[in-house]
This record gives structure tokens, C-alpha cells and sequence, in this order.
């Protein structure tokens, strides 16, 4: 039985299948590694994806503009990053219990508008594949990576763009300069609250987007609680990632590898039941931060509020 | 002139009181707002939860079925905070608590005496909970471990451990294809008090003295209090954080898994779908609003439990989705975060005096407020 799982035509599309999942998990997760980086954890990001989620799905529909799906769950997610930078940053609030707030305000929040706007489970003809001349003719190869839909390239084009942007820029040193030592930061002119702020509206806004992804481009429905713990998955790739974004893209093609095993063990009827299959992610994302905890130290100032003297 | 934050020496003990009172209120000032966007009168609506969660015997009895889940919870999920442990996995505690006790309802029914079936149901609960949190516990304290997302996780796990068994071996052959086990026999089902009312209150009042007892009277209390407040000098003192952490910890999940064995034997008598309902993440905000107090947790669960309820009301009554509650709970947090810097600091404005200083050459806008 367990062979039916190895031939070439379903090791394909677990591979195809795994490109395209990772695409969530990119965006949330750049978009977190920014904000621990600059030493906030934001646990909010469940949350944020689901509004971002639901509007990028009732934008879609109700105007039959992908685009402004898109635009609409940036803004929505800037909105919450926002709020979760304010109370955090300015109002100093454990960041921990704060992210439980918008995990549970976003998990509401979606649902009370999908009732009341949507009232039924409806689809939306999402992001199409698009397939990159020469390169999607590579056979195997061209199949699996270059024929993907826009949100997807955006993700893969996203790892070195965070990567250049914090190694090799003034304000990538910030973000990491106020994550480990902000009184330093402080004492040198850099503004820690304002580089804070930043970092957590730019890792809301790519949470909305990791939550159009799944109801715009992958999914294309929207549902009560859509993400189901992906947001909360995300966030501990961060931590196994090891605060880079290379790691969060290994971490994250790691993760929905297995989802997309575990996808197809469902459809192939292999006699694993199937909550095992779904509680592969979790239980591995358990095991991953174990593996990371031994590996690499997490920002000195994370979770930490920075407050002046005087 | 310019804002300054500063620490104060003691907690303020009237910002302590007032701040989940404004909280409250403001919440209900923003669901206001959200209600009208949807169409509905605040006014009405806030009225109709109020008689349907108050109003009656009856309707009190249900507010208290749901607050008996999030009073155990809260005061376990207090436990963890206490020690800034961030236990969010009550949820999953829960959930495995109920499994754990419909396991002894269903198959230790005729093995053990009839007399014993209800609390071995409860004790086996109490036990999975506790393992449950003991898993991040021992995580944490001896590989450091980040505790918040490993509990989290295994909310997901143990959730689908439960759909599991009830969709799958240990569905009722009778049940019509129901998700759900066959009921338990009568001797594992907890005593209601009145209407759904169980016994899980007097549980939850016993546990909530005890915990007081345990944190202000007792040796092992004012240890895990230390290490709440000052790691550095409970590692002086010669404390054992690692045990007294995970002990701690066996504590507040066994509490979670007592609140998920009432809930299977004393409201559903059976395992079934809809065990979670969100209770172990309303306890978090439970836990906070009521500042860690182990009766105040009764309190503000009262409270939670009206909103819930409150929020099945409106769906029925004015065809409004019942995750209204869910957006008021999440809402009511956010004040009271904002509300927990002015327990801990105080706001003064100093005026500045131009003689000792000299004004720079160019004001620097936004410099003035640092934050």
C-alpha cells in the first residue's frame, strides 16, 4: 500500500502540490521574521490572515477584480498590524496574550462578515497558473516550478528581496540592531518605536496577503476558520527558520511537503485515518522547534518592550 | 513639555479594579459600533443578551454551563501565567480531559464498581490534562523549549485526536451515523444542579479556594510566586524552577482536563462533536481580565460565559452570527492590555524649564513623545 505513495506521477504532484502550499507560509512567515528580528513577537498573525483572507475573497467576488482582493487584504492586514504595533510597542502589552486577542478578534471578526455579507460557502475563480515561457517547458521540472499562479511567484520572488533587504540594507541593520540591543540603537539616533512600528504593519500587511493567498489563488473559498493554525505554523518557521529568511523558505517548503503528503495519502484512500494524516503539520511543527531550540538563539530583545529611562 | 512613563512602586490598586471595568465597558462600546455597521440596534440587541443570560432561572443556568468550562480553565491557565509560563493549550487540556473521561465511562463500565465509574471518569481526565500541559512544561524546563507555541499545537493535535475516536472506533453503532460516541451509562454522569447546571461549579469554587490557599498560605505557593516575579532570585534562593514549573504546570492542565470530564459527563454524557468550543482560549482573556486572582477568575467567567451565551441569543433572535461573541471577547482584551500600563506605570507630564536647557538649533518634530 505504502508503495502506491512512491511513483513518479505522485511524487510529482506531492512536489507540485508542496511548491504551491508553501506560498502561505512565505508570506506570514518573512513577514514575521521581520517583526521578532526587530524584537516583537506577533502572535496575531492567525488572526490577521483570516480578515486579510476574507476580504481579499469578498473583494474578489464583488468585483471580479483579483487585484483589488489583493489590495484589500494588504490594507486590511496594515489595519491589524497597526493595532497589534500600538498595543504593543506603544502600550507595552505582553505580546503573547495581545496576539491571542487578534487570533480570536480575526477568527470572530471573519466569520461575523462572512455571515453576514456572505451568508454560504461560495468559490471565486482565483489566480489562474501562468506558465513562464521556455522555462515551463523543461520537462518535469517546468511543471512542478514554473507553471504556478502569480501569488505563488510572489512568494518564492519574496525570499531574496527580506534577505537582501536584512543583510545588506541601512534599514535592515535597524530591524536587527533594535532587536538585540535597543538601548544601543537608541543611544546611536535610531528611533526603536518608529523601526518597531514598521517591521509589525509590514508583517500584518504579508499576513493579509498569506490569507489571499489560500482564499484567492490556492483555495478560492473562504470559510469559517480557513486557516486552521497555519498563521500560529508560520510563526513557529521563524523560530526553526532560525530568524532568516532562507530558513523560513527551507522551513516552509519542509511544512507543506508534508501537507501535501498528507493530501494525498486522503485521496489515495491509503488506511491511515485521515486526522493522523492533518496532525502531521502540528505534531512536526512540535518537533521542528525542539530541533531549532538546540540550533540558533532568537533575538535578544524579543518580546520585550523597549522603555526609555528618564 | 514632554510624556514620561514611569514605574510605579506598587501596583495601583485602583487602576487594578477600575481597568476590566472600563475594559468591559468600552468593549461593549466598540461592539456598538459593529453592530450598527451590521445593521442592528446596539441598544436592542445589548438588552436581549442581557434578559437571555440573566433574565431567568433557566437562562442563568445556561450562562453557568458555560461558565463552569471557563472558570476551571481560567483558574488553571491563571496558574500558568502566574509563573509567566504562557500555557495557551487549555483548550487542547480540555479536549483530551474529555476524552480521557468518556475512555473510563465507556470501557471501565462493568470492570469497576458502579459507585466508582463517575470519579476514575474525572480522575483519568483530570490526569490527561495534566499530561497534556505537561508536555510543553517538560519542554520548557529542561530543553527551553518556547512553551507558547508547542501548547498551541497541541490544541490542533488533540482536537483531531477527539474527531478521531468519535467519527471513527468509538462511534455509536446506533448513533445514525451521528459523530459521536453511544451516551455513557447513568453512573458516569456527573449531578446537575439545576437545569444543565452540574456539579462542575462546586468544583470550580473548591478549586478556586484551594489555589488561593496553595499561593498565599503555603511554602510551595510563595516559591512559585518568586519565580513568577523574579527568575534571578529564585535561582538564588535555591529553588528548582524546572520541577516547580512543570509541577505548576501538571496543576493547571489537570484543571483543563477537569473541566473537559465535566463538560463530556455532566452536559453532553457522551464524547461528541463540539467538546471545543473555544473555552481554553476565552480562559486566557478570563485569566487576564481578572488579573490572575483566583475568584475573580469565577467572576469574569460568569461574565465570558454571558457573552457567549448572549451571542447564541442574538442568533436566534435577531439573525445575527453568533461569533458576535467571539469579536466582544476579543475586543475586551485590547482595553484591558491598554488598561495593564497604567496598573504598572504612571503618566506624568514635565514641563520643561528653558533655563537649564538650551532649545536645539532645529526642532526635531515627533521627538518630543518617545513611547
Amino acid at each position: 500500500m505504502i508503495s502506491e505513495l512512491f511513483t513518479a506521477q505522485v511524487l510529482l504532484g506531492i512536489l507540485t502540490s508542496g511548491i504551491r502550499l508553501a506560498t502561505p507560509y512565505l508570506y506570514a512567515g518573512i513577514g514575521e521574521t521581520f517583526g521578532q528580528r526587530s524584537g516583537v513577537l506577533n502572535l496575531g498573525v492567525e488572526g490577521q490572515m483570516l480578515v486579510g483572507a476574507f476580504a481579499a475573497f469578498y473583494v474578489a467576488r464583488k468585483t471580479g477584480n483579483l487585484w483589488l482582493g489583493v489590495l484589500a487584504a494588504l490594507l486590511v492586514g496594515a489595519l491589524m498590524g497597526l493595532a497589534m504595533a500600538f498595543i504593543s510597542i506603544t502600550l507595552r502589552a505582553k505580546q503573547g496574550i495581545s496576539g491571542i486577542g487578534f487570533f480570536l478578534f480575526g477568527l470572530g471578526l471573519s466569520d461575523l462578515l462572512f455571515q453576514t455579507l456572505l451568508g454560504s460557502v461560495q468559490t471565486v475563480s482565483g489566480f489562474r497558473p501562468l506558465a513562464i515561457p521556455l522555462l515551463s517547458k523543461i520537462p518535469v521540472l517546468g511543471e512542478v516550478f514554473f507553471n504556478q499562479n502569480l501569488l505563488v511567484y510572489g512568494a518564492y520572488l519574496l525570499v531574496p528581496i527580506a534577505a537582501f533587504v536584512m543583510d545588506k540594507t541601512t534599514f535592515g541593520l535597524k530591524v536587527r540592531a533594535v532587536g538585540e540591543n535597543p538601548e544601543a540603537a537608541d543611544s546611536l539616533g535610531v528611533n526603536v518605536s518608529l523601526v518597531r512600528y514598521i517591521t509589525v504593519t509590514l508583517g500584518g500587511m504579508l499576513s493579509g496577503l498569506a490569507g489571499a493567498s489560500l482564499s484567492i489563488a490556492l483555495l478560492n473559498v473562504f470559510q469559517q476558520n480557513l486557516t486552521s493554525g497555519l498563521g500560529f505554523i508560520a510563526v513557529a518557521l521563524v523560530y526553526f527558520g532560525g530568524w532568516r529568511p532562507w530558513g523560513v523558505l527551507a522551513g516552509a517548503l519542509l511544512f507543506s511537503m508534508v501537507n501535501a503528503l498528507q493530501l494525498w495519502v486522503q485521496v489515495l484512500g491509503l488506511p491511515i485515518p485521515s486526522e493522523f494524516a492533518v496532525m502531521m503539520p502540528y505534531v512536526l511543527t512540535i518537533v521542528a522547534l525542539v530541533v531549532a531550540v538546540q540550533r540558533v538563539r532568537p533575538p535578544t530583545a524579543l518580546t520585550k518592550p523597549f522603555i526609555r529611562e528618564g | 513639555m514632554r510624556i514620561v512613563f514611569e514605574k510605579r512602586q506598587s501596583i495601583s490598586r485602583q487602576a487594578l479594579i477600575l481597568v476590566p471595568v472600563i475594559s468591559f465597558l468600552v468593549s461593549l462600546l466598540l461592539g456598538a459600533i459593529l453592530l450598527l455597521i451590521s445593521g442592528a440596534n446596539p441598544l436592542t440587541t445589548y438588552a436581549a443578551m442581557a434578559r437571555g443570560t440573566f433574565g431567568s432561572v433557566y437562562s442563568l443556568s445556561e450562562t453557568l454551563v458555560k461558565a463552569i468550562p471557563l472558570m476551571l480553565t481560567g483558574l488553571g491557565v491563571s496558574i500558568a501565567f502566574r509563573m509567566q509560563f504562557w500555557n495557551i493549550g487549555a483548550e487542547g487540556q480540555l479536549v483530551l480531559g474529555g476524552v480521557a473521561a468518556a475512555w473510563a465511562a465507556l470501557f471501565l463500565n462493568g470492570v469497576i464498581p458502579d459507585a466508582l465509574l463517575l470519579p476514575v471518569a474525572i480522575l483519568v481526565g483530570m490526569l490527561a490534562g495534566a499530561f497534556w500541559a505537561g508536555v510543553p512544561a517538560g519542554l520548557k524546563a529542561y530543553l527551553g523549549v518556547d512553551e507558547t507555541l508547542t501548547s498551541l499545537m497541541l490544541n490542533y493535535v488533540a482536537i483531531l485526536l477527539a474527531s478521531h475516536l468519535y467519527y471513527g472506533p468509538w462511534r455509536d453503532p446506533q448513533g445514525y451515523g451521528f459523530p459521536g460516541t453511544a451516551q455513557f451509562p447513568a453512573a458516569a454522569w456527573l449531578p446537575r444542579l439545576w437545569g444543565r447546571a452540574h456539579w462542575g461549579l462546586i468544583f470550580a469554587v473548591i478549586a478556586a479556594a484551594l489555589l488561593w490557599f496553595i499561593l498565599n498560605r503555603t511554602r510551595w505557593g510563595f516559591e512559585l510566586k518568586i519565580i513568577g516575579e523574579n527568575k534571578t532570585a529564585a535561582h538564588y534562593l535555591g529553588i528548582n524552577i524546572a520541577r516547580n514549573v512543570l509541577l505548576a504546570l501538571l496543576l493547571s492542565g489537570a484543571l483543563s482536563g477537569l473541566a473537559g470530564a465535566c463538560e463530556v459527563t455532566g452536559i453532553s454524557r457522551r464524547l461528541q462533536q463540539g467538546l471545543s468550543i473555544g473555552y481554553g482560549y476565552t480562559a486566557i482573556i478570563v485569566a487576564w481580565m481578572a488579573q490572575l486572582n483566583s475568584f475573580a477568575v469565577l467572576f469574569v467567567a460568569v461574565l465570558m460565559g454571558a457573552l457567549l451565551v448572549g451571542g447564541d441569543q442574538v442568533q436566534m433572535m435577531m439573525r445575527l452570527p453568533a461569533s458576535m461573541g467571539l469579536v466582544l471577547q476579543g475586543m475586551i482584551l485590547f482595553p484591558m492590555l491598554a488598561g495593564s500600563l497604567f496598573t504598572e506605570y504612571r503618566l506624568r507630564l514635565i514641563r520643561r524649564e528653558p533655563a537649564t536647557e538650551t532649545p536645539p538649533a532645529t526642532p526635531v518634530p515627533g521627538a518630543e513623545v518617545q513611547s
